[in-house]
């Protein structure tokens, strides 16, 4: 609905156009051949007529067939060149189109990959794979197509107009004194007829909205009884799409014979004073032909043209979308001589790259976020020594996760470094880092494909063998021979077939098997059964082994063993030690440790 | 054919004097248009050359009358207004059948959305089950679109060009035999080679389709995974992948649209070629003197009108088949049977015992339940423990008459009444239900809470809230009550969907409330503090517990273990525990798991 607003108060904005230039760029000579082929086309579009008055005069008229051969031939051929032309004009078009949107959307996708985590946090998949497909496919559309349009009509109208005053002036004033109304009244119905459309696709859009809910919520509609309720309003929202697409249909049903109308006019002030004048012998009827077949054809392009401009207009918010998309800034970026050495995220140069003990440093780092204002780091300092296994503990909220997107480089420090084996991680490129730490999230996120195809993308050039020992490490192979097609089940959309346990045991072979110095898990505490509850447990005991981790943990056991366990509250890390440690300081760690254990004593009434 | 229009028009009861209105202006509509030209060629030939009237009878003799040619000569200012009454009654006309085809079309359309988006309502439970949601949601959109899209733009232009052929051959004919010949030679040609193309590429148009899709796919799963593509740093891989499918899509296109530009050239060459015809046929008939000017101008003028609709007709001839598959998938849902109202049926008390006898039930092919028997008694709590596929949910099922036992199957009672005898809506309204993975509406909160109980007061609403653990939630959005949730509005964690699902059904205060493990996203002191309240919300209803977490059942009078559809255990938790079976033994287990945890957190499903 706000988009819609915006949309209604859209001016023409040159400033937004000049930025699609880049992207027109290599098709510059396409457009240009493009454009000389449409002149070409206008104009035997605007020749035909003439064709016909020749015809008129010479076989019609004085009844002869005399020159009738090779006018045919010359007709044949230029029919012939027409077909031609327009073959090659779409092909010309459907290539810039396509070529146009292949580019944007890569541009936006490349653009993409450099984005940092925290803008896909707080904006939807939906809205950018909006702005990446669809957007760019309507600019793509416009700018292969609907330009062309307008430039042909512009060639033809002006053409038309030029060989009407050439032929006969007095005729062609007739002509032109009906363009302006047409133009005009066309200006004033496409603006109307913009606000009517938009509004019923406003409609339709709630109506589709309206059959998403009442389908996906028939289940519980039925054990709570509103399907009539559900029926009323829907019933209402097809009623009112009904109103709207009707008012939309009168302007347009009004609005199309009222041009044919005013065409139809020209032509009959032609044929009253053009009869005159072939009566007085100052005009053939070739030529007066001629002019009524342009009297009858100048206004439909007229309109069209009306049509495509407030389309080429209304466009520009589908353009402003994209760019914005591709302006976005990426807070994360590489240094340039960074680059240079160890390239970018799609051009890694391996062979330059250190290889990575895991020792992580803290040094005198604070931080806050992009969109907030307080510091939730202050002049922290950490030293974390290879294999050193560190747990984080905190409530739901507290800012557990900073210290890893710290650790991982989603976010950079705001002051003070972080150091890997003793280098500012700023001085190696992203893509060194993330390619040596293991990412295990509590909702892991699976590619479609098989289950295989999954563990695989954790190492490219993986084999079978490997792929399997990976599972077993991690105790995912016994789910997975559960499985009727075992490694080669086909795990959904997203991971959808499988249960979030699965999903769970797939996303830590899928790590293991890229055999990481650093791994980076958060512990799942949602209720999963029992029995796949302790295979999981079993996995992160077996991956921790000798790699330095970051966990975000909930669970005692894996808290106990920790090397060392960190406690946040309200976003600051307010206590530091082992277990041992912690509960001898008597502080805020004690606490959730002797509330938990009081819960231990009376299961049935925890918290009540 | 006969299917897909009969699907159509059993949905345009009252409305087909529309399309008759429609036929007989476009009709009217296409007769002016035509006139205009004879008008043209009048005048030329019989005003200002000297061919004699060849008018109907009595215009000649008003014509003469008036003064003959000479009078209209003097008078062209008359043809003119001839012309612009011709134009002005046609554009009267067609806008009178574009309107009448409109009102058609969007009645019949609307009636079409109404019945599916009402017939998927009164379908049974079985059937959502068995269908899927994304499937059904594109038939009643995409598809009804396809239709409408032949319905209202389509079929009127199928009426027109029909009607201009007919008009314009009969018009010819009436003045040139052998020229109306070449016209008619051309327009199944035209139609044909139209027709004949579309089919041919419509494979075209499915890869393209379905590559988009692909591509879509690609990103939609990128930015889905984004953080585990981070996390490997497989950005080149993801790279190649995309720019793999986004180039096979465009080249895809780029071929189809080749195809489409020689299919647009060789429609304009079949055009070129009709006037060609017409002008050197024209030529050879003027000169043996069996052809005027005029009614060579009304030739050309002719075929140029009838260009583009029989180009168009082809297409749509071949997009027939589009219309006939979309509305062979409605047909699929609308033949779907409905669950059929019972207003005879009884409205017993609710809060009696609730006896199951003898009750089995199979899906498909698999028995879920086999041959149950037992007995809640009124205004206590019941416990049902059970492994994932053990049959728990169907009880909750059977319970609601969301799928109804056969005959035979043995029966259930509430009061001593078999529930199949009871009115469908009265059972449903006083068998609250809360299913695990709940629906919630695109409206507010206290909306969606309240949709059971329209015209609840706030404070209401916020009772029940309370019970359900949610009231505090709420009351920290900005907006309280009148939060949207869904899509246009603040997401929901799963706990807090199941807690509003809660809320709502406690909203209907029914004797009879059924937990189909929905606390299992709620953490577990809300899973205590939700219960606590019930026992002093419940009056004397009867609630069933059905769940996979022992401590949510440990406070019920009974329970009742299933294993593959059969009794495992039944009794009290204290006697259970005692007995040492699977009931102890899970909860072994997980107050072991329990206690390990050092936070709780509300998980989400």
């Amino acid at each position: 609905m706000i988009e819609e607003k915006i949309e209604a108060r859209q001016r023409f904005d040159p400033k937004v156009w000049k930025k699609l230039l880049p992207f027109l760029k290599p098709f510059l000579w396409r457009f240009v051949l493009v454009c000389a082929v449409t002149i070409l086309v206008a104009l035997i579009d605007i020749a035909i007529p003439l064709f016909q008055r020749y015809a008129v005069n010479n076989f019609i008229v004085p009844r002869s067939t005399e020159g009738l051969g090779p006018y045919a031939v010359l007709y044949l051929l230029m029919i012939a060149l027409q077909a031609f032309l327009v073959v090659t004009l779409s092909r010309g078009c459907i290539s810039i189109e396509m070529f146009l949107s292949r580019d944007l959307k890569r541009a936006a996708f490349v653009h993409l990959q450099k984005l940092p985590l925290s803008y896909y946090n707080k904006t939807p998949v939906g809205y950018i794979l909006a702005r990446v497909m669809s957007d760019t496919t309507k600019i793509a559309t416009l700018v292969g197509w609907s330009l062309l349009d307008i430039f042909w009509c512009g060639v033809f109208v002006l053409g038309v107009l030029v060989a009407m005053l050439i032929l006969n002036a007095r005729l062609a004033l007739l002509v032109i004194a009906v363009v302006p109304i047409a133009a005009i009244l066309t200006g004033v119905f496409q603006g109307r007829i913009l606000t009517v459309n938009r509004r019923v696709r406003s409609v339709n859009s709630r109506m589709v909205g309206a059959y998403n809910e009442g389908i996906s919520g028939a289940k519980t509609s039925k054990t709570l009884v509103i399907e009539d309720l559900n029926c009323r309003e829907f019933e209402n929202i097809t009623e009112d799409l009904y109103r709207n697409t009707l008012r939309a249909t009168r302007l347009n049903a009004f609005f199309v014979p009222l041009v044919t109308f005013f065409s139809s006019l020209a032509a009959a002030l032609v044929l009253r004073r053009g009869g005159y004048l072939v009566m007085g012998g100052a005009l053939d009827f070739g030529m007066l032909s001629a002019f009524v077949s342009y009297a009858l054809g100048i206004l439909e392009p007229i309109q069209q043209m009306a049509g495509i401009i407030a389309e080429v207009i209304a466009t520009q918010v589908n353009i402003e979308r994209v760019t914005n998309l591709l302006e976005q800034k990426c807070e994360i970026e590489d240094k340039p001589e960074v680059v240079e050495k160890y390239g970018d995220c799609f051009n890694p140069k391996r062979e330059n790259w250190e290889p990575i003990r895991g020792e992580i440093e803290f040094r005198d780092v604070s931080f806050k976020y992009p969109d907030g204002d307080e510091y939730v780091l202050e002049h922290f300092n950490l030293k974390i020594p290879a294999g050193t296994n560190v747990a984080i503990v905190g409530e739901t909220g507290a800012g557990k996760s900073t210290l890893v997107n710290l650790a991982c480089r989603f976010f950079e420090p705001t002051e003070g470094r972080i150091l890997i084996d003793g280098v500012d991680y700023r001085e190696r490129s992203q893509l060194w880092l993330h390619s040596h730490i293991g990412y295990v999230l509590q909702t892991p996120h699976l590619f479609s494909g098989t289950i295989r195809d999954n563990i695989r993308y954790g190492k490219l050039d993986a084999t079978d063998e490997e792929i399997e020992a990976a599972a077993r490490l991690v105790s995912a192979d016994s789910v997975i021979n559960r499985l009727e097609k075992g490694y080669d089940t086909y795990v959904g959309e997203g991971g959808i077939l499988l249960s979030t346990g699965e999903k769970q045991l797939i996303s830590f072979a899928r790590a293991v098997i890229a055999d990481p110095p650093i791994f980076v898990l958060d512990e799942a505490t949602s209720s999963i059964d029992t029995e796949t509850e302790r295979l999981i447990q079993q996995a992160i005991s077996h991956t921790l082994v000798g790699r330095t981790s970051f966990i975000i943990a909930h669970r005692l056991s894996t808290i106990k063993h920790a090397d060392l366990i960190l406690v946040v509250r309200d976003g600051k890390i307010i206590e530091r030690g082992t277990h041992e440690e912690l509960l001898g300081m008597k502080g805020y760690y004690y606490s959730l440790y002797t509330n938990a254990q009081l819960g231990k004593a009376r299961p049935g009434e925890s918290g009540a | 054919m006969r299917k897909t229009l009969a699907t159509i028009f059993r949905f345009s009861g009252g409305v087909k004097r529309y399309l008759g209105l429609t036929v007989i202006c476009t009709a009217l509509a296409v007769f002016f248009q035509f006139l205009t030209p004879q008008v043209i060629r009048f005048t030329v030939d019989c005003v200002i050359g000297t061919e004699k009237f060849s008018l109907p009878r009595f215009v000649v003799d008003w014509i003469e009358a008036a003064g003959g040619r000479s009078f209209l000569r003097e008078n062209l200012l008359l043809i003119a207004a001839l012309v612009v009454i011709c134009a002005l009654l046609n554009s009267l006309f067609a806008f009178v059948s574009r309107m009448s085809a409109a009102t058609f079309a969007e009645n019949v359309i609307k009636r079409m959305r109404n019945t599916l988006f009402e017939h998927t309502q009164r379908l049974p439970y079985s059937w959502h089950v068995e269908n899927q949601t994304g499937d059904i949601i594109q038939r009643c959109t995409s598809d009804v679109e396809v239709v409408r899209n032949f319905v209202s733009t389509q079929l009127l232009q199928i009426i027109r060009t029909f009607l201009l052929i007919t008009v314009s051959l009969a018009l010819m004919f009436s003045m040139n035999l052998a020229l109306s010949l070449v016209a008619l030679v051309f327009i199944p040609l035209v139609t044909l080679y139209s027709a004949l193309f579309f089919s041919m590429i419509k494979k075209k148009f499915a890869v393209c389709d379905a590559l988009e899709g692909e591509l879509t796919v690609a990103v939609q799963e990128n930015l889905t995974g984004v953080r585990v593509v981070r996390a490997f740093g497989r950005e080149r891989y993801e790279l190649d992948r995309f720019d793999e499918k986004n180039e096979k899509y465009t080249n895809s296109w780029v071929r189809l649209g080749s195809t489409l530009g020689l299919y647009w050239g060789l429609g304009d060459l079949a055009t070129g070629l009709q006037v060609i015809s017409i002008i050197a046929v024209g030529a050879v008939l003027a000169s043996r003197g069996s052809l005027t000017l005029g009614e060579f101008l009304v030739f050309v003028s002719y075929n140029h009108m009838l260009a583009w609709p029989v180009r168009a007709m082809g297409r749509i001839l071949s997009d027939f088949s589009k219309t006939s598959v979309s509305t062979a998938r409605i047909r699929e849902i609308l033949d779907a049977e409905e669950e059929k109202p019972e207003p005879e049926g009884k409205k017993p008390d609710m809060r009696g015992d609730i006896v199951f006898e003898n009750v089995s039930f199979s899906y498909g092919d698999s028995p879920l339940l086999k041959n149950l028997s037992f007995t809640i008694e009124g205004g206590t709590t019941f416990g049902i423990l059970g492994a994932t596929g053990s049959g728990k949910s169907t009880i909750a099922a059977l319970l609601n008459r969301l799928y109804d036992l056969e005959e035979g199957s043995g029966r259930i009672t509430i009061g001593g009444v078999d529930i199949r005898e009871i009115e469908r809506s009265y059972l449903r309204r006083n068998v609250g239900v809360v299913l695990q993975e709940p629906f919630l509406f695109s409206k507010t909160i206290g909306e969606n809470i309240s949709i059971a109980a329209p015209g609840a007061k706030l404070e209401e609403i916020r009772a029940a809230a309370a019970a359900a653990a949610l009231d505090e939630s709420v009351m920290s959005f900005q907006k309280g009550y009148d939060t949207v949730v869904g899509e246009r509005g603040v997401t929901l964690s799963g706990g807090q969907k199941q807690r509003v699902a809660i809320a709502r059904t406690l909203m209907m205060k029914p004797p009879v409330i059924v937990f189909d493990d929905s606390m299992s996203a709620v953490d577990l002191e809300t899973d205590a503090k939700i219960r606590k309240a019930l026992r002093e919300v419940r009056g004397s209803a009867t609630i069933i517990i059905i769940s996979h977490r022992i401590n949510t059942l440990l406070d019920a009078d009974k329970v009742l273990v299933l294993e593959n559809g059969e009794i495992a255990e039944l009794g009290s938790p204290a006697e259970l525990m005692e007995k040492g079976g699977i009931f102890s033994r899970i909860h072994e287990m997980q107050s072991e798991a329990v206690s390990d945890l050092l936070i709780r957190e509300e998980g989400e499903i």
